[in-house]
C-alpha cells in the first residue's frame, strides 16, 4: 500500500477515535455519563493492558519461546479472578481518597509525602520508557512491512524518520486528548471511550486473522492442532522457574502499570465495574491468546525463514494476498499502540506534573502560585511531560537500536513496575507500614531492577561496562549484575524479578517496623486499611443524607444552649409553616445549622459532627486534623482560663490577708490609742489637781515645794512619753536616719552605766563588766546604741528584786557578730509575761517604780531592727537576762 | 463626818483627791490596790468608795462587782474614775451598778460636788 495512503487512512482513523472522544466528552459536560460509565466500557478501557507487544509480540513471542506467552495472559487472570477483593479495595480507596495516580495514592497512604510521590513518578517513568518504546517500534515496523513507495516516486522514509513522526503524531494526539481540559479527578470520559473503540477493532482484527490462519490456510482447527504437535515435539520446553517470575511480574504490573492503574482507579471504579470485569477482562484476553499459538507455528511454516515472527499477524495475511485483512491488522495494532501510549502518556504526565512540576514551581514562585492562574500552568506542564514522555521513549528505541524483541522490552517494564507492588500492597493492608520503609523498599527494588535487568539488557560495555559483568561492581564478585550473591546459572530475567522482589519486600518490612508513622501517615493508614468501614460517601452536600430533626436538636443543645437551640429550630419550623420545634431537615436547614454550630466549635468538628448525624461517617483526614487543631486551640484557651481563674484566686487571697492584716493593725490602733490616752491623761490629772490646788493659795509653804515638785515630775514624765512616741514612730516608719561611725563598745557601755546611775530608787547595785572583751570597735549607729544599752541598764536597776542586786555584761564576738548579754540577778521575767514584754506598753509591775512610760523595751526592738540586729530577753540564765545581738560592721543596705 | 475609801495605783492623785476630800472635811483612806479585798472594805465601814478602772490585780470593775454583791456594802455609793475616756468602760461600769463616773483629769469643785451629792444622798437613804 502506497505509504502516503497508509498516512492518510492513520489519520482518518485517528480523526474518527478523536469525535468519538470529543462527543464522549460533549455527553459527559451536559452530565449524561451514565452510558460512558458503563462496565462493558470499564471493560474494553482495561484493555488496554494489551498493546501492540501483545498484538504483535506474543505471536513472535511464541514463534521463539513457546508457549511462555501464555503467562503474560495468566498474570492478570489470576489476578482479575482471584485478587478481584485486592482491585475492589483499591478502587474503593481511589475513589475515597480521589486518586489521581498511582504515585498519588502511595504518597497519599504515607503521609501525603512528596518524596514517595517522586521515587514512584521515577520509577513510573524509567519503567515505562522501554515500554513507549515498544509501542513505537511495532509502529515503525508495522509501517515499514507495510507500505511502500508511491506511483508518483515517494521514497519510503527510513525506519527512525518513521519512529520520530510517530511520536510526534502520538505527542500531538495525547496532548489534544488527555489535556483539553482539567478536571480534579483526572478523569477523561472521551479518551476512555476511544480506548473502548481501539479494544474492540484491536480484538476484531486478531481474531480476524487468526480465523483467516485456521481455516483459510491451514484448513480447520484439527489440521493447526497436529502442527503444533509437530512443532511442540520440536523442543518447546516449559521451565517453571520463569513461568512462575513471568506470572507473578505480569499480575503485579496490571494492577502497577500507570495506564492500567489510570483505567482500573482512576477513570472509573465501582463495584459493579469489576464484577463484570473480574470474569469479562480474563475472556477478552482468552480471545487475544486464542489465535497466538496457530498465527505463529503457522507463520514459522509459510513464512521465509529470517522474517520477524514479531510481524507475522501482518505478513501472513500479505503474503496470502489479503490486502484487507493485512489493513485491518495494520489498524489493530495501530490501535494497540495508540491506545497504550496516550494512556500511558497521560497517567505520567499526571504524575510528573502533579509530584515534580508542581511542587518545584511552586517552591520556585510562590508568589506566582497563589495570584497566577495555575490552570495555565499545570496544562503547559502536562503537555510538556508527555512531550517528554515520548521523547525518552523515542531516545530509548534509538538506543536499543530498534531491534530488540517486543516482549523483552515489556517485560523490563513490567518487573520494574512490579517493584511498586509490595509497598502498594502493604499500604492498603498493613496499618504498621511507614514512609521510611516504603521509600526503602521501593528505593531497594528499584535499584536491583536497574542494576540487574535495565541496564544489563543494553549489552556489556554499552552502559555497564564489560568488568563489571565479569567481577561485579566496583570489583566485588557478590555484585555481579546478572549473579547476585554469587548465586549463578539463574535466568537472568528470573534473577532479577527474584532478587528484587524479595530485597524490596524486605527493606520495606524492615523500614516499616523499625520506624514510627507520623500523625497524617497513621490517620492515612487507617483510612486506607479499614476503607470498607467507612460507609460510601455521597458528593458533598447534605441532600443525600437522612437526619433525624431530633437528632440534630439534641446535638445543637448540646453546643448551643438548650434555649437558643430551641429558638432557632422553632424559627425554622415556623417558616416551615409546620407547628411545633422540629423543622424537617432540609439541606438548606441542616447547612445554617452547620454554620451556626460552626461558629461555636470550629467549622471542622461542625462538620464532622453533622457528619455523624446525617449518615455521612466519612471524616477525612483533614477533618481530623482540622478537628484536633480546634481542640488544641480550645485546650490551650481553657489553660489560659485556668491560669487566669489561679491569679483571681491568688490574688483574692492576697486581698483577704491584707484586710484581716488591716483589721488586725486596726485593732492594735485602737488599743494603742487608748493606751496612750491614759497614758497622757494620768500625769495630767495629778497636774491639774495640783496647780488648782496651788492656785487657790492659802497653803502651807511645805506643801507647795512639795505639790510643786510633784507637778513637775509628772510634766516630766508628760515630756518623755511624748519623746518616746515619737521616737517610736520615726524607728517605725524606718525613716530614722543613722548617724555611723566607727566606736569603742567599752566606751559606749561606759556612757550608758553613767547615764543609767541616776535612776531611782537609788540603791547599791553592783554591774560586773568584761573589760578586755568589751575592747573592741563596731561600725554602728554610737547613740542609738548607747539608748538601748540605758534602757536594759536601768531596767535591771528598777526591776531586779534581789537584796544585793547586780548586773553582769557579757560580750561575746560570733561570725562577724557581736552579743552583748546584760544579766541580773533577780527572779527574772515570768515564762507568761515573756512574749510580751517588748510590745508597746507592757508593762508588768507597778509603774511608778519603773516612772517610764513603757515604751522602752518597744524602742529598742526597734533601734535594734534599724542597725541590722535585735533584743532578745534569754529564759533560764538565773535573773532576767537581755541580749543584743548586732553586726561589727553595718551593712549600707542595712542602714 | 463622810468616810471616803480611795483605791487608786497613782501615788500623785491619791495624794492630790486625798488633799481636796479631807480639807472637805472627809475622812480619807487611801489603798494602791484591792489586794485586800472585800474584807478589807467591808472592815473599813465606808460612806463612799472612789474606785480606780485599772488597778493593779484586782481591777476597778471586778471591785464594783464584789461590792454589790457584798450584803453589807451593797448600798454604799461608788464611784468610778478612769483616765481611758472611753465609752464602752463607762457602760460596763454603769452596768455593774456606779453611782457616778469620772473621766481624769477632773475639775476639783467637779470632784468635791460629786463626792458631796452621792454622801448626802447616802446620808438621806
Amino acid at each position: 500500500m502506497p505509504f502516503n495512503l497508509l498516512v492518510l487512512f492513520c489519520l482518518c482513523y485517528v480523526a474518527m477515535l478523536f469525535c468519538v472522544a470529543f462527543l464522549a466528552e460533549r455527553r459527559a459536560a451536559e452530565g449524561r455519563v451514565r452510558w460512558l460509565r458503563s462496565p462493558a466500557i470499564y471493560t474494553l478501557s482495561l484493555s488496554i493492558y494489551c498493546t501492540a507487544w501483545t498484538f504483535y509480540g506474543a505471536v513472535g513471542y511464541a514463534a521463539r519461546s513457546g508457549l511462555e506467552f501464555v503467562t503474560i495472559y495468566l498474570g492478570p487472570t489470576l489476578v482479575f479472578v482471584g485478587w478481584w477483593w485486592v482491585l475492589r479495595k483499591l478502587v474503593r480507596i481511589g475513589r475515597q481518597q480521589r486518586v489521581t495516580s498511582i504515585a498519588d495514592l502511595i504518597s497519599s497512604r504515607f503521609g501525603k509525602s512528596n518524596i514517595l510521590g517522586v521515587v514512584v513518578t521515577l520509577i513510573a517513568v524509567i519503567a515505562a520508557t522501554p515500554y513507549i518504546a515498544l509501542q513505537l517500534q511495532s509502529v515503525t515496523l508495522s509501517f515499514a512491512v507495510f507500505a511502500s513507495g508511491t506511483p508518483e516516486g515517494w521514497a519510503l522514509p527510513n525506519r527512525d524518520a518513521t519512529a520520530i513522526w510517530v511520536a510526534g503524531g502520538l505527542a500531538l494526539f495525547t496532548i489534544l486528548f488527555g489535556t483539553r481540559n482539567l478536571d480534579a479527578k483526572e478523569q477523561h470520559h472521551g479518551v476512555v471511550l476511544a480506548i473502548a473503540v481501539e479494544a474492540v477493532v484491536k480484538l476484531v482484527a486478531l481474531l480476524a486473522v487468526g480465523i483467516f490462519v485456521v481455516w483459510g490456510i491451514a484448513g480447520g482447527a484439527q489440521e493447526v492442532f497436529a502442527r503444533i504437535d509437530a512443532t511442540q515435539a520440536a523442543g518447546w520446553t516449559l521451565q517453571p522457574d520463569r513461568w512462575i517470575g513471568m506470572i507473578a511480574v505480569s499480575g503485579a504490573a496490571v494492577i502497577c502499570l500507570p495506564r492500567m492503574f489510570q483505567v482500573m482507579v482512576v477513570e472509573g471504579g465501582e463495584d459493579r465495574h469489576l464484577a463484570l470485569a473480574s470474569w469479562a477482562f480474563p475472556a477478552y484476553l482468552l480471545l487475544m491468546s486464542l489465535f497466538i499459538v496457530p498465527i505463529a507455528v503457522i507463520g514459522l511454516e509459510r513464512m521465509p525463514a529470517g522474517s520477524n515472527p514479531d510481524m507475522f499477524v501482518l505478513t501472513l495475511p500479505l503474503a496470502e494476498g489479503q490486502g484487507g485483512l493485512a489493513l485491518l491488522a495494520f489498524l489493530g495494532g495501530f490501535s494497540s499502540a495508540t491506545s497504550m501510549v496516550i494512556v500511558e502518556s497521560i497517567a505520567l504526565a499526571t504524575m510528573v506534573s502533579n509530584h515534580i512540576v508542581m511542587p518545584l514551581w511552586l517552591r520556585l514562585a510562590p508568589k506566582a502560585a497563589m495570584k497566577g492562574d495555575v490552570r495555565r500552568i499545570v496544562l503547559l506542564a502536562r503537555r510538556l511531560s508527555i512531550v517528554g514522555v515520548l521523547g525518552l521513549g523515542y531516545a530509548y528505541y534509538r538506543m536499543s537500536g530498534g531491534s530488540a524483541a517486543l516482549a523483552a522490552m515489556g517485560l523490563i517494564a513490567f518487573a520494574g513496575m512490579a517493584q511498586v507492588l509490595p509497598v502498594l500492597l502493604g499500604g492498603i493492608f498493613w496499618r504498621g507500614a511507614t514512609k521510611a520503609g516504603a521509600v526503602a523498599g521501593l528505593v531497594t527494588g528499584f535499584a536491583v531492577w536497574a542494576f540487574t535487568l535495565l541496564l544489563p539488557f543494553f549489552g556489556p560495555g554499552t552502559l555497564l561496562p564489560q568488568a563489571v559483568f565479569d567481577h561485579g561492581l566496583f570489583g566485588l564478585g557478590w555484585l555481579r549484575p546478572q549473579a547476585l550473591f554469587g548465586i549463578a546459572g539463574m535466568d537472568p530475567l528470573v534473577h532479577a524479578i527474584f532478587w528484587s522482589a524479595v530485597l524490596n519486600t524486605a527493606a520495606f518490612c524492615a523500614g516499616s517496623l523499625l520506624t514510627f508513622p507520623g500523625p497524617v501517615e497513621r490517620m492515612q493508614g487507617a483510612a486506607f486499611v479499614n476503607v470498607f468501614d467507612a460507609d460510601a460517601a455521597g458528593p458533598q452536600g447534605w441532600a443525600r443524607g437522612r437526619a433525624e430533626p431530633e437528632a440534630l436538636l439534641m446535638m445543637a443543645q448540646r453546643i448551643l444552649g438548650e434555649e437558643p437551640a430551641l429558638a432557632l429550630f422553632e424559627a425554622e419550623a415556623r417558616a416551615q409553616g409546620k407547628a411545633g420545634y422540629l423543622p424537617d431537615a432540609t439541606p438548606d436547614f441542616v447547612a445554617g445549622l452547620e454554620r451556626r454550630l460552626a461558629g461555636s466549635v470550629g467549622a471542622a468538628t461542625a462538620h464532622a459532627m453533622i457528619s455523624q448525624i446525617v449518615g455521612r461517617a466519612t471524616v477525612s483526614v483533614e477533618d481530623l486534623m482540622a478537628v484536633a487543631n480546634e481542640t488544641a486551640q480550645i485546650m490551650e484557651y481553657s489553660a489560659q482560663l485556668e491560669a487566669q481563674r489561679e491569679e483571681l484566686s491568688r490574688t483574692a487571697g492576697a486581698l483577704r490577708e491584707a484586710n484581716e492584716k488591716l483589721t488586725q493593725l486596726s485593732v492594735q490602733k485602737d488599743a494603742f490609742l487608748s493606751q496612750i490616752s491614759h497614758e497622757l491623761r494620768t500625769p495630767m490629772t495629778s497636774i491639774r489637781a495640783f496647780s488648782e490646788v496651788l492656785t487657790e493659795g492659802d497653803l502651807p509653804p511645805e506643801l507647795v515645794a512639795n505639790y510643786g515638785r510633784i507637778i513637775h515630775d509628772e510634766a516630766i514624765r508628760l515630756t518623755r512619753l511624748l519623746d518616746d512616741l515619737l521616737d517610736l514612730s520615726v524607728l517605725e516608719n524606718g525613716s530614722v536616719q543613722l548617724n555611723l561611725s566607727l566606736v569603742n563598745l567599752q566606751q559606749l557601755l561606759d556612757r550608758a552605766l553613767a547615764a543609767a546611775s541616776h535612776t531611782r530608787p537609788e540603791r547599791s547595785f553592783t554591774v560586773i563588766r568584761d573589760l578586755p572583751a568589751e575592747n573592741l570597735f563596731l561600725r554602728t549607729d554610737g547613740d542609738r546604741l548607747v539608748q538601748v544599752f540605758i534602757n536594759l541598764v536601768s531596767n535591771a536597776r528598777k526591776y531586779c528584786d534581789a537584796a544585793s542586786p547586780a548586773l553582769t555584761i557579757s560580750v561575746r564576738q560570733r561570725a562577724g557578730r557581736v552579743h552583748v548579754d546584760f544579766t541580773d540577778n533577780g527572779t527574772g521575767i515570768a515564762k507568761q509575761h515573756q512574749a510580751i514584754i517588748f510590745e508597746k506598753f507592757a508593762r508588768l509591775s507597778d509603774q511608778h517604780r519603773a516612772g517610764g512610760a513603757g515604751l522602752g523595751l518597744a524602742i529598742c526592738r526597734e533601734v535594734m531592727a534599724n542597725l541590722g540586729g535585735q533584743v532578745s530577753y534569754l529564759p533560764g540564765r538565773g535573773g532576767a537576762s537581755f541580749r543584743v545581738t548586732l553586726p561589727l560592721r553595718i551593712g549600707r543596705q542595712a542602714a | 463626818m463622810a468616810h471616803v475609801v480611795l483605791v487608786e495605783d497613782e501615788p500623785n492623785i491619791a495624794e492630790a483627791i486625798r488633799f481636796i476630800l479631807s480639807r472637805d472635811g472627809c475622812t480619807v483612806t487611801a489603798l494602791s490596790d484591792g489586794m485586800g479585798g472585800i474584807e478589807q472594805l467591808r472592815s473599813l465601814g465606808p460612806d463612799l468608795v472612789i474606785l480606780d478602772l485599772m488597778l493593779p490585780g484586782i481591777s476597778g470593775l471586778e471591785l464594783l462587782a464584789a461590792i454589790r454583791a457584798d450584803r453589807g456594802l451593797r448600798g454604799v455609793p461608788v464611784m468610778m474614775l478612769t483616765a481611758k475616756g472611753q465609752g464602752r468602760d463607762r457602760e460596763a461600769a454603769l452596768q455593774a451598778g456606779v453611782n457616778h463616773f469620772m473621766t481624769k483629769p477632773f475639775s476639783n469643785t467637779e470632784m468635791l460636788a460629786a463626792v458631796r451629792g452621792l454622801v448626802a444622798r447616802r446620808g438621806a437613804g
